[in-house]
């Protein structure tokens, strides 16, 4: 199996179940993600990838009723981020997320992007500036917006909102990113722009990448994992995924049989 | 430039600990937010518990079959309640239908233009209007202009006029509550507007509205400034004639011009004087009141809870 | 026959059209009754107000320091109302505006479904004791239990007034603030979660910037109603017009001061009787200016959620 050439492991989900009250919505999933690699979970509406990403930054937590079964472990220190004793904020601090819809918050952009370092108790200003114009540039909106950070962040297009979303989870340094089908609410041009930057920051962040889009999975990631009504049905590098799939659900999923 | 090493032991014993310290915050505002709230509701049993405590004992059959008197021991809320039955039946009989005549047109009818506007902004506004003025405009128009004297009439009509965005209000949104399928299919069938609304709206939001209603209804009992200014007496020592009479044509209408007092007012009488004893008897009328009141509402909420259940669109 | 049958439904469809159209004119009548409602306070208003400013001047009425209209040396300047009215509504606002706001970031963000079923209601009836009740309450209970730890107070006074009013609009600035905020969407929410912040940080940095003009609103709506409530003032704070700014001391608010003249007896069309009709007035612009800005920013807040 391809899984065996990965480099190395930043995490990796062991037996994962996952229940929304009485409804099973995650069955018995285990996944390698790859340290600065892009990985893609693609798959047909309601088979559970959202929901699989979520667990990773303990999302589910926020809503009653709902059960992890199972680990994901992170590395290096090996701990089990869906232990009930360790606190949803500290792994939100290392696990970063981007959403579907652009979701800045209601403030100018340099505040935006500055939240999460307040939230850790960063309020030097100069420090804060430095980090805010090095996840701008990274999130490739600095040029755009560097004379005007004092508007507010309501006033910038979807697109760039987008990329402020992702330079604000950027300035905190997370080990890895989450992305919620982070294109979906936009335009192809401004899809295309957010497409180009997630494939350079997989030098600096390990990602996990959740799309219904087939072909940005192929374009962007390194590996791909299908899954199908809450499991993992493959699991493989990108290139034999869409080129030479093991099993037939998966083919039947990427010639487009169901959606 | 490579990614810092976030997840050293080090760095992570300080994530650590400063997460403790922010959330000690929630806990701590966690607290400070039940105590405001156990403030208003300890205000609310303070209240409640003072007047019964002060008020109880002066509450018998005697204190409702008695007229206000200048021995605090003998005084009653007979004209008191006798009034604020006799004028809230006025103000129901206007207000209710006059309300809800304005909120199905507001809701079934009205085409948006300017005119809409005009009216929708007049309904708002006058919710906002501070009691006392109602009374104001009362004791112009209907004491004066219209020659209706300092009577039940006047009285029914001004707390009509006051609680007349509150039933315009509940019957929106209790109409409003009701999806578009039902009209359109009673249409489909051939029904006229009014028809629709008459025979299918209006039944479906007979709870909504009744809940409005009786909120509405319970603000009245308690409005005190608007009737002061129309010339309510506070010391009536008499009852006005009754509307039902023994011999044809059965009813009378003589009532509507009585002089009158209503409880609110008999309250604010007898906590205005000097003497303790009479500040019992205020006790009383009030405990009255807040039974009165909290019936009332206890009664919209339960037709608002019994009636959201029943009918699931 | 079937020439009949034609014209008899022609006329009976006919008829139910005139029906109809009866009908939507009724209703439409009633609704317009709302109108004529706020054109009918105008009028009245206005009408005695000119009567009285053709005896005494804009400025006098603007500046003077003492407003005694029904004593022989009568002066008629409307200040020491007006800073009855504004003590009072501040003390009451200081109060309730910090209460207030507590309580519905609270229920918005922190309590748990069953806390906020059961406190919503029982806030909601502070709404719906009346005013009177509370009037008694301020003036036999507070100012007695304040008097405790102030002995100089007197037994009329704007704090006890303003104390007990504060606690009456709690659920109203409460309630509409509350709205605001669960109004934000959970989206925004959810941002700023997975940036690490603990619910106080959610709730303080975002979701309470985000319901802004909702709170706002409900803020401005608050001081409306304060300026515009009279039995608690009038009960407990006295009825004499006091030019001061100190809550221990007894005031007339505007409010009180129609109540104070209502009672007694005043010929219709003397310069008494058209006090009131002043100080009405001034009444209803001080609200007006108010709930136009109260409203415009809920209309506001909504349009952008």
């Amino acid at each position: 199996m391809s899984e065996n050439i990965m480099g190395l492991l930043k995490s990796e989900a062991k037996n994962l179940n996952f229940y929304y009250g009485e409804y099973q919505a995650l069955k018995n999933i285990n996944l390698k993600v790859a340290e600065k690699r892009i990985t893609a979970l693609i798959g047909p509406s309601g088979c559970g990838k959202s929901t699989f990403l979520r667990c990773f930054n303990r999302m589910h937590d926020l809503y009653p009723g709902n059960r992890y079964d199972g680990e994901i472990m992170l590395s290096p220190d090996d701990v089990n981020i869906l232990n009930p004793k360790i606190d949803p904020i500290e792994v939100r601090m290392r696990i970063g997320m981007v959403f579907q819809k652009p979701n800045p918050f209601p403030k100018t952009i340099y505040e935006n992007v500055a939240y999460g370092l307040r939230v850790r108790g960063i309020s030097n200003r100069r420090k804060l500036d430095e980090k805010v114009e090095k996840a701008l540039r990274g999130a490739a909106l600095w040029n755009e917006v560097k004379d005007r950070l004092t508007s507010l962040a309501f006033n910038l297009s979807g697109g760039q909102q987008q990329r402020l979303c992702i330079a604000r989870a950027l300035a905190t340094d997370p080990e890895m990113m989450l992305f919620d089908e982070p294109t979906s609410a936009l335009d192809p041009i401004a899809t295309a722009s957010i497409e180009e930057l997630i494939a350079q920051l997989k030098e600096q962040v390990t990602i996990l990448i959740v799309t219904h889009n087939m072909q940005q999975a192929a374009r962007v990631s390194d590996y791909t994992a299908f899954m199908h009504m809450g499991e993992v049905v493959e699991f493989s590098d990108t290139n034999t995924i869409f080129t030479n799939p093991a099993q037939k659900r998966t083919e039947d999923y990427i010639t487009g049989r169901y959606g | 430039m490579p990614n810092q090493p976030a997840h050293s032991a080090q760095s992570l014993l300080t994530m650590r600990a400063l997460i403790v310290r922010r959330k000690r915050w929630d806990i701590i505002f966690s607290v400070v937010g039940m105590f405001a709230m156990l403030g208003g509701i300890i205000t609310l049993a303070a209240l409640i518990a003072g007047m019964a405590f002060e008020g109880l004992p002066r509450i018998s059959w005697d204190f409702f079959a008695s007229f206000p008197s200048r021995h605090a021991a003998k005084a009653g809320i007979l004209s008191a309640w006798v009034g604020t039955t006799l004028v809230m039946m006025v103000t129901v009989l206007s207000a209710v239908p006059l309300g809800i005549a304005a909120g199905v047109y507001l809701e079934e009818y009205a085409a948006k233009n300017w005119m809409t506007d005009l009216i929708e902004i007049n309904v708002t506004n006058l919710a906002g209007v501070p009691s006392i003025v109602y009374g104001l405009l009362a004791l112009g128009l209907f004491v004066y202009q219209l020659d209706l004297g300092q009577s039940i009439l006047a009285a029914g009509l001004t707390l009509a006029i006051l609680i007349l965005p509150i039933v315009i209000v509940a019957t929106r949104e209790a109409i409003r509550s009701i999806p578009g399928t039902i009209r359109e299919g009673a249409f489909a069938l051939g029904a006229t507007k009014w028809q629709t609304v008459s025979q299918h709206v209006l039944p479906y939001s007979t709870a909504g509205i009744l809940t409005g209603v009786i909120i509405a209804l319970s603000r009245a009992i308690g409005e005190t400034a608007p009737l002061i200014t129309i010339g309510a007496l506070t010391y009536i020592a008499f009852l006005p004639e009754s509307p039902f009479t023994g011999e044809f044509p059965y009813v009378s209408f003589e009532w509507l011009s009585s002089a009158f007092t209503v409880m609110p007012i008999q309250m604010f009488n007898w906590v205005s004087r000097p003497q303790e004893a009479f500040h019992q008897n205020a006790a009383a009328a009030g405990l009255v009141l807040i039974v009165m009141t909290l019936m009332m509402n206890a009664m919209a909420i339960y037709i608002r809870y019994h009636f959201r259940k029943r009918i699931k669109w | 026959m079937s020439e009949n049958l034609k014209s008899s439904r022609f006329a009976h469809r006919r008829m139910r059209h005139v029906r109809e159209r009866i009908i939507e004119s009724l209703l439409f009548l009633a609704a317009f009754s709302s109108v004529a409602i706020t054109v009918a306070i105008v009028v009245i208003l206005v009408r005695e107000s000119l009567g009285f400013f053709e005896h005494v001047s804009i400025v006098d009425f603007l500046t003077d320091t003492q407003w005694t209209p029904l004593f022989d040396d009568a002066h008629y300047g409307i200040m020491p109302l007006v800073a009855g009215t504004l003590v009072t509504a501040g003390v009451a606002l200081a109060v309730a505006i910090p209460l207030g706001t507590i309580i519905a970031i609270y229920l918005s963000e922190f309590a748990p479904h069953r806390v906020r079923e059961f406190v919503k209601p029982v806030l909601e009836l502070l709404d719906g004791i009346p005013t009177i009740v509370y009037g008694y309450f301020a003036l036999l209970f507070v100012t007695p239990l304040l008097q405790y730890f102030l002995p100089e107070l007197p037994g009329f006074n704007m704090l006890s007034a303003g104390l007990v009013m504060g606690v009456m609009i709690i659920p109203y600035v409460s309630s509409i603030s509350e709205d605001a905020m669960r109004a934000v969407p959970m989206h925004i929410r959810e941002g700023s979660y997975a940036m690490g912040a603990t619910r106080f940080q959610t709730a303080l940095r975002v979701v309470t910037p985000a319901a802004f003009s909702g709170i706002a609103a409900a803020y401005i709506l608050g001081i409306s109603r304060a300026i515009g409530e009279t039995m608690i003032v009038a009960v407990a704070a006295g009825m004499q017009p006091n030019l001061t700014w100190n809550p221990m001391e007894p005031a007339a608010t505007i409010t009180a001061y129609i109540v104070q003249v209502s009672l007694g007896d005043l010929p219709h069309g003397s310069i008494g009787y058209q006090t009131i009709f002043v100080a009405g007035l001034t009444l209803m612009l001080m609200t007006l200016v108010f709930n136009i800005a109260g409203h415009w920013l809920r209309k506001r807040f909504r349009e952008v959620y």
